[in-house]
């Protein structure tokens, strides 16, 4: 049954064949994309062909490698940018709002935090939509109102930030408040008791203690955005993000630059990822 | 200080209202407001209520519907069964010294693009895909069968993209299950059956419907899965919303379509709440 009880074989074989199988499903997927970037083949497919890095770096009029496929590096480098704003802006205000939730007491608290869990229940195409048409009405009334075309208001870079935002910074919140109730107040009272001022404790004394939060938080958030389809695909312009033109092209037809992609996503993920581990472990100890 | 008091509250508080009146609560409102908006024959806007009879009296549309919140459901419940035993088994079969090492493995796909793990089952499932190169080498098959682009795969494919958000939250649930319980219950003579519907679901039920309720919003609220791995007759919500956005260039259909979406999984969510008696604070801590 557990650890501690004494159970059948056939009881442990059924559950490890179960646990493997289980292993098997989450990473198949993900090893036959990798393996299958090295593949000397013009499509995505077996029969194993011979092991190239062609999809990596060949310039050929019929193989064009990721390193040389511009419109795939315009949208990596357009991802970069927006999880970039996207990262700064939810921990910013993430981590102002766990101050708000977990320190301070006003009128409407309780209502004012339902509204900052909302994004986690509304469907990540409904904020993209939402947001699509609320600025298209702002467009509009600016524009018969004073005359003024904001730029702003359009599908595009910016507002795929803010629609990214929308929902991350819901994430960033929660983290950093789960982290700022384990802080000890007292801490906070002997600096104020010392004469310093709330915003200088805060700055020496809370954010220290709320680091490991913060920067956890922040590459989640990027990370997400990094990776964000839902939400985006209403509110981009012309610059495509990664996600949104790696489904056009799946969409269409694939190549095995597609894989070479991936690839490159799942190794730079796994880093970061195993990095955040490592981290949040040592914080532990 | 009570000056200052005030000043800290609203350094606190100006950015995240801005951040949820105008990201959240604006855009929701103008969805409604939109929704019931239709263009007369005069091309101007007024009020109605034909966006709405159109979805009821559109076949095409409510059924869409009907499927959209059925197979999610199904999807959350065959998520939860997959989920349980990896859950029980990391928590408390597995030697603690590989705890860290599967929840890593168990966490790094998820790590990785949405769109990625949809494309590695592609090239897996299609007709020239891995899975049936090596039934025909095998002798198993005589040709090719197109194993994507059914309402199976696209369930299957549900799954996998939502399985982590329902195996955290149970193994965080478990971990505070105190293993004397189940070694009692074994003790006087209680059978596994016994044990899983006495002991371990009662205790996992917090982490069962916070799992729930992330992988039904997500799975009801999915564009890329459905589109890439569903058949022409597996449409899926969001797609009818996305097809008046950005096909029909209805933004008023959409705007309902959408407010439809966003009261299904609400109400939804809050059945789940009620019926387990959980409420919403509570189980996103």
């Amino acid at each position: 049954m557990i650890r501690t009880l004494p159970t059948s074989k056939t009881y442990n074989w059924c559950f490890k064949t179960y646990v493997i199988l289980y292993f098997t499903f989450l990473f198949a997927p993900l090893l036959i994309t990798c393996i299958l970037a090295f593949n000397d083949s013009q499509f995505p497919s077996l029969p194993w062909k011979g092991f190239t890095v062609d999809w990596f770096t060949a310039n050929l009029p019929e193989r064009v490698g990721i390193f040389h496929d511009q419109i795939n590096l315009d949208s990596i480098w357009v991802s970069f940018q927006v999880a970039f704003f996207v990262a700064i802006l939810a921990t910013t205000v993430g981590t102002l709002g766990a101050f708000l939730f977990e320190q301070e007491d006003f009128r409407f608290k309780q209502l004012l935090y339902f509204m900052m869990l909302a994004p986690l229940v509304i469907p990540g195409v409904i904020l993209g939509i939402s947001l699509l048409l609320f600025s298209n009405t702002l467009g509009l009334y600016f524009e018969t109102r004073w005359n003024l075309d904001v730029e702003l208001f359009r599908p595009g870079f910016w507002l795929v930030v803010l629609g990214q935002f929308s929902f991350i910074a819901t994430l960033v919140t929660l983290v950093v408040a789960a982290r700022l109730k384990k802080f000890d107040r007292t801490l906070e009272e002997a600096a104020l008791n010392l004469g310093a001022n709330r915003f200088e404790v805060i700055w020496h004394i809370t954010l220290k203690f709320l680091s490991p939060a913060i920067i956890g938080a922040a590459a989640v958030a990027f990370l997400m955005s990094f990776e964000n389809f839902n939400t985006t695909l209403f509110l981009v312009g012309h610059e495509a993000t990664l996600p949104i033109n790696l489904y056009l092209q799946v969409r269409d037809g694939s190549t095995p630059v597609i894989n070479a992609i991936s690839f490159l996503l799942i190794v730079g993920t796994s880093l970061l990822a195993m990095a955040n581990l490592y981290f949040s472990k040592k914080e532990e100890e | 200080m009570k000056n200052q008091k005030r000043w800290v509250l609203w350094f606190f508080l100006s950015p995240v209202l801005l951040w949820l009146v105008l990201l959240i609560v604006l855009p929701q409102i103008d969805l409604l407001t939109m929704s019931f908006h239709v263009e007369n024959d005069d091309g101007r806007m007024v009020w109605s209520f034909a966006n709405y009879l159109t979805f009821f009296q559109e076949p095409i549309y409510w059924l869409t519907f009907v499927r959209t919140a059925v197979y999610s459901i199904l999807v959350t419940f065959l998520t939860f069964i997959i989920a349980l035993p990896i859950a029980f088994y990391i928590t408390k079969v597995a030697a603690p010294k590989f705890q860290g090492f599967l929840m890593m493995l168990l966490l790094l796909p998820f790590w990785v693009s949405e769109l990625v793990r949809v494309y590695g089952w592609m090239i897996l499932l299609r007709e020239s895909g891995v899975i049936n190169h090596f039934l025909i080498k095998l002798g198993l098959l005589n040709k090719p069968v197109e194993m994507l682009y059914n309402d199976a795969t696209m369930i299957m494919g549900l799954v996998y993209t939502s399985m982590l958000f329902m195996v955290i939250p149970i193994v965080s649930v478990l971990e505070s299950l105190d293993n004397s319980l189940i070694e009692a219950a074994y003790d006087l003579g209680a059978d596994m059956w016994s044990i899983l519907v006495k002991i371990i679901i009662p205790h996992a039920i917090p982490g069962i419907v916070s799992g729930s309720i992330v992988v039904f919003m997500l799975t009801l609220g999915n564009y890329l899965t459905p589109n890439l791995m569903g058949g022409k007759n597996s449409l899926w919500f969001t797609e009818q919303i996305y097809n008046q956005f950005i096909a029909s260039f209805n933004w008023n259909q959409g705007a309902a379509f959408g407010f439809l979406l966003l009261v299904l999984s609400s109400l939804v969510i809050w059945i789940g709440l009620k019926l387990t008696k959980q409420n919403l604070k509570k189980v996103v801590q």
